[in-house]
């Protein structure tokens, strides 16, 4: 049967002859972004119904899932998980950058830490944007993920301090003046309220349905880039990577199908979610 | 002595004749009206079980003592009908100033029952036995027919699904308040009427004639105080509590009802407290308990906060917030559950405070929406002009 033969050399040259993928991040980063996206549309879920407490659909919500001892259950349960997962991550980070001195966590190209070219990049973008000048060429993290790091970093801390004192109340107060305990509803609030409205509008669109990634950046799910993917989104990191000789060493395997299906229908899922949450926090923001 | 002879035998003839002839007569009446089904022309039941009839609370009466008018036999088609009130006069008189005055539409026999078997009130047989009333009330007052027409509340199902309801109905329990406990049986005043058990002001110590502990808690505090001293503004029993479809106290359901109720008056009160935890999950309703308004401010004997007897005097707090909160201490009561970030001269730091997360959520939303905004329209135009996707196979 050489007809079949051929068909399956054809098919084998296309995926040899097909692009080269790089790595990414590990698989720890994505299990990382995979506990924070699910713990946070858990809180987003739960708090809603509790920040907007005076609208149907929290009510019906509420009542769904068995009253707020339900909510306040499920709210706490994915406080708890992201906590711990934001302590192995500060863990891994101190360890990464003082205990093994690796280069880059702190500053640098590779590093979360903002710097000039953040300035310089934020400015240019913006100059691109409007048609007066050429789109910067972004390095391992750009800006605006500089920003949704750092907006998570110090959301968790806030978030998770405020949220922390109102669970231990009477802990608290050991150290923290009374008024203290009616300013840390208004903090948890108010910045809940900023992160949901941030990730699932500025971070959705930015990330993962803007033209170029539509509907979702796969990146984050799979570990791995194309070539030309890699090369036209982050320009500099591939530059600096193949002048340091390493780029071989970030080939990796093209991701399984089952891998992008699953990733698929899990990302699109927690998307949908994501603006159900956003339609109602709007409209129930605007009733207020 | 010949003289007492005949007057005594003449007596005792007499008494015999007179004895002998109704007795006679109950049962020349029951010749005919012993007869299962008898209707007159009107097609009114016209029969009577004679053992019934023994055994009621009138069962020794002879007819013509009721059937006054009948005096033989064959009697008219048409007879006046019998007139309770010529023994009963205290209950007639007490019914003609009632709200069911109007004889023809309430006659005695519509709360009694049928004539000829009516049994004493502490009877189980009787329409007005304790556990029977509302059955019988509700006849009427559980008719939306009935309700629309005279414009009455449909109480009945109200009633019977309330706490005196389910004691009464599911319990059996005789001390069960049914409608006669409140609105009494044959003067019964609208509660309009100053002299009407649910008149507005009287309700306390009709509620009391039971709840004797909960009136004397309720008229020592502030509401009930209010109320005595002719200010009917302030709520009485049945405004926190409603009139006929009382709830357990403890219910999720009466929880979630009643802080509105209280906010009805106390509008300031309850939009501050309706910005906290508390309410945030008090209303989402369930089986966790949130303080409500008289979790903290006691709900019959409420004292203001200047009264060292109130659960909200300073001195006081700690145990009052104590009741959930376990280990609250000075610094934790400071807490101000009716805080108003709104308000710059009372809750200044968290005035702030809000207003600082305000700008900070205001602007960094505005300037990521222009950011992304033009972002999109640029990628969508170079991706159409320049085909260029950014070497993603998304598109």
């Amino acid at each position: 049967m050489p007809d079949l033969e051929q068909a399956a050399d054809e098919t084998r040259e296309q995926t040899h002859a097909g692009e080269r993928y790089f790595m990414r991040f590990t698989r720890a980063q994505r299990y990382l972004h995979a506990v924070l996206f699910t713990t946070f549309l858990g809180l987003a879920a739960t708090g809603l119904p509790m920040r907007f407490s005076e609208s149907a659909w929290a009510r019906r919500f509420a009542s769904g899932v068995g009253g707020f001892g339900a909510i306040i259950f499920f709210h706490k349960l994915c406080a708890v998980v992201l906590t711990l997962a934001f302590a192995v991550h500060v863990k891994d980070i101190l360890t990464r950058g003082l205990v093994h001195r690796e280069k880059g966590v702190f500053w640098g190209a590779t590093s979360m830490v903002g710097n000039w070219k953040d300035v310089k990049d934020l400015f240019g973008h913006l100059r691109w944007f409007v048609g007066l000048g050429k789109k910067p060429k972004f390095e391992r993290y750009a800006y605006w993920e500089k920003f949704d790091y750092w907006a998570v970093f110090w959301g968790m801390i806030v978030i998770g301090f405020s949220g922390y004192a109102m669970w231990f109340a009477p802990f608290f107060a050991r150290f923290l003046p009374g008024w203290a305990l009616n300013a840390v509803l208004v903090i948890h609030s108010e910045e809940g309220l900023l992160a949901i409205l941030f990730i699932f509008s500025i971070h959705f669109v930015n990330t993962h349905l803007r033209p170029g990634s539509f509907p979702m950046d796969m990146v984050i799910f799979t570990g791995v880039e194309s070539e030309e993917e890699f090369k036209n989104k982050r320009p500099e990191e591939y530059k600096r990577v193949a002048s340091e000789g390493k780029l071989e060493t970030r080939i990796a395997e093209k991701p399984a199908i089952w891998l992008v299906n699953f990733s698929r229908v899990v990302g699109s899922l927690a998307i949908l979610i994501g603006l159900v949450l956003l339609v109602l926090t709007l409209s129930a923001y605007i009733r207020e | 002595m010949k003289t007492a002879s005949i007057i005594a035998l003449t007596l005792w003839t007499l008494l015999v004749a007179a004895t002998r002839g109704q007795a006679q007569a109950n049962a020349d009446c029951l010749t005919c009206h012993a007869e299962a089904g008898m209707q007159d022309a009107a097609g009114h039941s016209i029969s009577v079980d004679e053992h019934k009839f023994g055994d009621s609370i009138h069962g020794s009466l002879k007819c013509a003592d009721c059937h006054a008018t009948i005096k033989e036999y064959p009697h008219p088609d048409k007879v006046t009908p019998v007139k309770c009130d010529t023994c009963h006069t205290d209950e007639a008189a007490g019914l003609a100033g009632s709200v069911h005055a109007a004889r023809a539409d309430h006659p005695c026999t519509s709360c009694h029952g049928d004539a000829h078997s009516i049994f004493p009130k502490g009877d189980a047989r009787s329409a007005v036995y304790p556990l029977n009333i509302p059955r019988t009330c509700g006849n009427c007052h559980g008719n939306e027919g009935m309700a629309k027409k005279h414009g009455l509340p449909s109480v009945y199902p109200l009633y019977i699904d309330s706490i005196h309801g389910f004691a009464l109905s599911k319990e059996g329990l005789l001390v069960a308040a049914s409608c006669t406990s409140c609105h009494g049986s044959h003067h019964i005043l609208s509660r309009n009427d100053p002299q009407s058990p649910t008149y507005k002001a009287n309700i306390p110590k009709t509620c009391g004639n039971c709840h004797a502990g909960i009136d004397a808690d309720y008229e020592g505090g502030v509401h009930g105080m209010a109320v005595a001293r002719g200010n009917l503004k302030a709520p009485v029993c049945t405004d926190c509590h409603t009139a006929h479809a009382i709830l357990q106290p403890t219910a999720s359901a009466f929880r979630m009802q009643s802080t509105p109720i209280c906010g009805s008056c106390h509008q300031d009160k309850l939009s501050t407290y309706r910005d906290t935890f508390h309410s945030q999950l008090g209303s989402l309703g369930g089986y966790v308990q949130t303080a409500r308004c008289w979790d903290c401010h006691e709900a019959h004997q409420i004292l203001p906060a200047s009264n060292p007897r109130s659960p909200i005097n300073k001195a006081n707090l700690v145990k009052t917030c104590s009741a959930c909160h376990a280990g609250a201490n000075a610094s934790f009561v400071q807490y101000q559950p009716h805080a108003n970030a709104r308000n710059r001269k009372l809750n200044p730091a968290l005035y702030f405070i809000r207003m600082f997360m305000n700008l900070l959520l205001a602007g960094t939303l505005t300037f990521f929406v222009i950011h992304t905004i033009l972002w999109l329209i640029r990628s969508r135009y170079d991706q159409i002009k320049k085909k260029s996707a950014e070497g993603g196979s998304h598109a």
